[in-house]
C-alpha cells in the first residue's frame, strides 16, 4: 500500500517544530492577532443566530447520516454528474489523482493552469506534482498566491497566508510577482488597498489568458451532481466560469445528500470560518457548462480508512471552517506549520495521523499536541467531539520507554492507597532535598517554572491523625 | 446525607490544605463528611495520556471506593469531569462496572456544584478580605459547564473585591502531561496567562483547580511577582475568627 502524502514532509515531532515557533516573536504577534481578531467576530456572528444549537445539531446530523451511506451517496453523485454531462473520476490516493488530473491537463495541450484554493489539491500536493509534467498551477486565492510567491507553504485552513505581515507580503510581491506574470508596480507601499490592487492586475492578466482551472469544492450535492465553492474574493468565480476546461478535485466525504441540506451548511460555514452572516461569492455549477468541459476526480487517499474507525470517523465531518484552529491556544502559540499537514491545529491533529498513520515520530506526537482544554469541540459546527479523539488516538499510539515506565510506576503506586500513603511519607521526609531544577524530560517544567513545596502531612496522614480534624 | 469526598490525588499529596478547608466548609455548613480511604486517583492522568488499561483499573478502584454514599464532593473540576465525562466510556454499556459507574456518576458533583445545587446556599459565611481573580479551568468551565458558579459563591465572601481576569476562559498551558511533553508551547500559554492575572492586580489567584493554579502559581512564583494562588475551598473556608490553617 502507497504511503498518504499529505502535502508536507513530515521529518520533526512537533514538539520541536513548536520550540522554534514559538521562539518567533514576530510570528507569535501575527498569529495572536489574526485568530484574536477572527474568533473575536466569529463569537459575536454566533451569538446572533437563535438557533445555532439546532444548526449546529443539524449540521452533525447530516454528516453523520451521509457518511454512515457513503457508498450510497457517492454512486449517485457520479450519476447525476454524469446525467449533466460532467466527466467523474475516481482516486484511491495521492499520485493516483495527480495522475489523472495530469493526463486531463494535458489532453487539452496546456501547459497553463488556474487554481481557485483548495485544501485537497494542497493536501495531494498537485501543484508540484503538475510541475514534474511541464505544467505551471497558479494559486489566485490571494492568500495562496503569497504562499506561492514566497516559496512558501500554507499555514491555516482559511488564512493559508496567516503567518505573514504586510510588510512581508509587500516584499514578496515586489521580489517576486515578476516571476510569475505581470511584476509588482515600482511604487508599491504596504498599505492593503494597494497590496490587493497588485494581485488584482496580476491575476486579471491570468484569468483572461488560461484556459484550464482547478478547483475543490465546499460540497458535492448527490441529487443533483451539483458542486459548491464559498469564497470571499470573487477569484474562485473566475476561475469557475471563464476556463475552458474545469477540473475539480473533491474528498469523498464532502458529499451532502440533497440540495435542502445545503441550506443548513450556508449557515454554519461562514459564521464559522470567516464570522460573518454569509460569504461574499457563493458558487454552484452542476456537470460541464455550454462550451466548457467539467471533470470530477472524487478523492479517498485514506478517508475510508478514518471511516471505518468508530471514535476516529467523526473528523470526515469537518467541513475546513477553521473555527477550531482559531479558538486554539496552542495554535495560537505555535503556528500552522508546526504540524507538518496541510491540516493544522486541532483538527488536523486528529486527521493527519489518521490519514496517514501513526509511523513517523511527527505523527505519533500530533495527538499530544493539545492541553485538550475543549475550546475547539465547543467550536466546531459539525460537533467533533476532537479531545475524545485525540485521547483515543493517543491510546493507540507507540508510547515511549521512559514515559511507560513511568506511567506503570504511578499506576502501581496507585493502585494500592497503602502505597499512596508511603510515598507521601517518603516525599515528607526528603521534601528539603527537591531539586529546583527536575532531569531530563521534566526539565521543560522546571525551567520557567517553581515546584510547589511538598507539605509536611498529606491529606489522609492528616485525616488519620486528627480523625477528620475532630480532635 | 453521608457524603465522601474525593479528595484527588493532587490534593491529598501536594495540597492537603485545599482537603482540609473543604471538610471544615462542609462541616460548618452541617453536612457530615467521610474520607473513604481506599481511594487514590480518579485516572485522568494515564486515560489523557493514552494509557487506557491503567486508566480502566484507577477507575474500578475509586468507583469501588466511592458508591454507597449519597453524594461525592471533589475539590476539582478537572477530577470531576473525568468521574463524569470518562468513566461511562471506559466502562462500556454493561456489567458490574458500567452498573457501578452509573451508581456515582450522577452523585458526582465539583464543590462548587454540591454547594449551590444541593445544599442551595449561595453564602457560605466566608470572610476573605482581599483582591481577587478567579481563573475558570478549562476542564470546570468546558468539561462540568460550572457557569458562573464559583463567582456566585465569591461575591457573597465578605470584605473580598473581586476583579475580572482578562481573557479568563483561555487555557493555561497545564494540561496535565502537555507540559511536560510540549513544555514550550505550555510555557507560552502559561506567561499570557500569568501576565493577565498580573495585569488585574489581584492579590490572589484563585479556581476550582490545584493542578492549574500549581502551573500558574510556580509562573507566578517564579516571577517573584508576589501573587499568592488558592483554591476556591480555602476561601469558602476561610472565616473572621479562623483561617485554613
Amino acid at each position: 500500500m502507497s504511503v498518504t502524502f499529505l502535502g508536507m514532509p513530515a521529518d520533526r515531532p512537533f514538539p520541536r517544530n513548536a520550540a522554534r515557533a514559538v521562539r518567533d516573536s514576530q510570528l507569535r504577534f501575527n498569529l495572536r492577532k489574526a485568530t484574536r481578531t477572527i474568533r473575536a467576530r466569529r463569537a459575536s456572528v454566533v451569538a446572533e443566530a437563535p438557533d445555532w444549537a439546532e444548526l449546529r445539531e443539524a449540521g452533525r446530523a447530516i454528516k453523520e447520516h451521509t457518511l454512515r451511506n457513503l457508498d450510497e451517496y457517492l454512486v449517485r453523485l457520479e450519476e447525476s454528474v454524469t446525467a449533466a454531462g460532467g466527466h467523474v473520476h475516481w482516486a484511491a490516493d495521492a499520485t493516483e489523482a495527480n495522475r489523472i488530473v495530469a493526463g486531463l491537463v494535458k489532453a487539452t495541450g496546456e501547459t497553463e493552469v488556474v487554481k481557485v484554493k483548495s485544501m485537497v489539491t494542497q493536501e495531494i500536493g498537485l501543484n508540484e506534482a503538475l510541475l514534474e509534467q511541464g505544467i505551471t498551477a497558479y494559486e489566485t486565492d490571494l492568500a495562496e498566491l503569497i504562499v506561492q510567491l514566497g516559496d512558501d507553504r500554507p499555514s491555516h485552513i482559511l488564512v493559508p497566508a496567516i503567518h505573514r505581515n504586510r510588510a512581508e507580503i509587500r516584499e514578496i510581491f515586489a521580489e517576486h510577482m515578476s516571476g510569475w506574470g505581470r511584476p509588482a508596480p515600482e511604487d508599491l507601499t504596504d498599505e492593503p488597498a494597494a497590496l490587493a490592487e497588485a494581485a488584482r492586475l496580476h491575476l486579471r492578466e491570468r484569468f483572461l489568458k488560461t484556459k484550464v482551472a482547478i478547483s475543490g469544492a465546499n460540497f458535492a450535492i448527490a441529487e443533483t451532481g451539483t458542486l459548491v465553492v464559498l469564497e470571499s474574493e470573487g477569484n474562485g468565480r473566475m476561475c469557475l466560469t471563464l476556463p475552458r476546461t474545469l477540473i475539480s478535485v473533491v474528498g469523498i466525504e464532502k458529499v451532502l445528500p440533497t440540495w435542502r441540506d445545503l441550506e443548513v451548511f450556508l449557515q454554519l460555514l461562514p459564521r464559522s470560518s470567516t464570522g460573518e452572516r454569509m460569504n461574499p461569492y457563493t458558487s454552484m455549477w452542476t456537470g460541464a457548462a455550454e462550451g466548457q468541459e467539467f471533470h470530477l476526480v472524487l478523492l479517498d487517499n485514506g478517508r475510508t480508512g478514518v471511516l471505518a474507525d468508530e471514535v476516529g470517523r467523526q473528523a470526515l465531518r469537518c467541513i475546513r471552517c477553521s473555527a477550531c484552529l482559531n479558538v486554539c491556544p496552542v495554535y495560537e502559540r505555535v503556528g500552522g506549520h508546526s504540524y507538518g499537514s496541510v491540516y493544522p491545529g486541532p483538527i488536523g491533529a486528529i486527521l493527519t495521523p489518521q490519514l496517514r498513520g501513526m509511523g513517523s515520530e511527527l505523527d505519533r506526537s500530533l495527538p499530544y499536541a493539545s492541553s485538550l482544554c475543549g475550546a475547539c469541540y465547543e467550536v466546531c459546527p459539525v460537533a467533533i467531539d476532537i479531545p475524545s479523539v485525540l485521547v483515543d488516538l493517543r491510546s493507540r499510539a507507540r508510547h515511549p520507554w521512559p514515559e511507560r515506565a513511568g506511567m506503570a510506576a504511578a499506576g502501581w503506586v496507585l493502585e494500592r492507597s497503602g502505597r499512596l500513603a508511603r510515598l507521601q511519607r517518603a516525599g515528607a521526609r526528603l521534601r528539603r532535598l527537591v531539586p529546583r531544577r527536575l532531569p531530563g524530560p521534566l526539565g521543560g517544567w522546571t525551567d520557567t517554572r517553581d515546584l510547589p513545596e511538598v507539605p509536611k502531612e498529606s491529606f489522609r496522614d492528616w485525616w488519620d491523625r486528627t480523625d477528620g480534624g475532630r480532635r | 446525607m453521608r457524603v465522601a469526598l474525593f479528595v484527588t490525588c493532587v490534593n491529598d499529596t501536594l495540597f492537603p490544605d485545599t482537603g482540609r478547608a473543604v471538610v471544615r466548609l462542609l462541616r460548618r455548613l452541617g453536612v457530615e463528611v467521610d474520607f473513604p480511604r481506599a481511594q487514590t486517583c480518579c485516572g485522568q492522568m494515564h486515560a489523557n495520556t493514552g494509557y487506557r488499561d491503567e486508566a480502566v483499573r484507577l477507575a474500578r478502584r475509586s468507583v469501588a471506593a466511592l458508591r454507597g454514599y449519597d453524594a461525592v464532593v471533589v475539590p476539582s473540576g478537572s477530577c470531576a469531569a473525568m468521574i463524569r465525562e470518562q468513566y461511562p466510556k471506559l466502562a462500556g454499556s454493561s456489567g458490574p462496572f458500567a452498573d457501578a459507574v452509573a451508581q456515582v456518576v450522577p452523585k458526582t458533583y465539583e464543590l462548587t456544584e454540591f454547594l449551590i445545587d444541593v445544599l442551595g446556599t449561595t453564602d457560605v459565611g466566608a470572610y476573605f478580605p482581599h483582591r481577587v481573580t478567579y481563573h475558570p479551568t478549562c476542564h470546570s468551565l468546558r468539561g462540568i459547564h460550572l457557569g458562573d458558579r464559583p463567582l456566585t459563591l465569591l461575591r457573597q465572601v465578605k470584605g473580598l473585591e473581586l476583579v475580572p481576569l482578562p481573557g479568563a476562559e483561555e487555557c493555561c498551558g497545564f494540561g496535565g502531561t502537555f507540559a511536560l511533553k510540549n513544555a514550550d508551547a505550555s510555557a507560552a500559554m502559561c506567561a499570557d496567562k500569568v501576565r493577565a492575572v498580573l495585569d488585574t492586580g489581584a492579590e490572589v489567584l484563585c479556581a476550582a483547580d490545584n493542578s492549574c493554579l500549581m502551573h500558574i502559581g510556580g509562573m507566578l512564583g517564579r516571577q517573584k511577582s508576589g501573587v499568592r494562588v488558592t483554591h476556591l475551598a480555602e476561601i469558602l473556608c476561610s472565616t473572621e475568627t479562623a483561617g485554613v490553617r
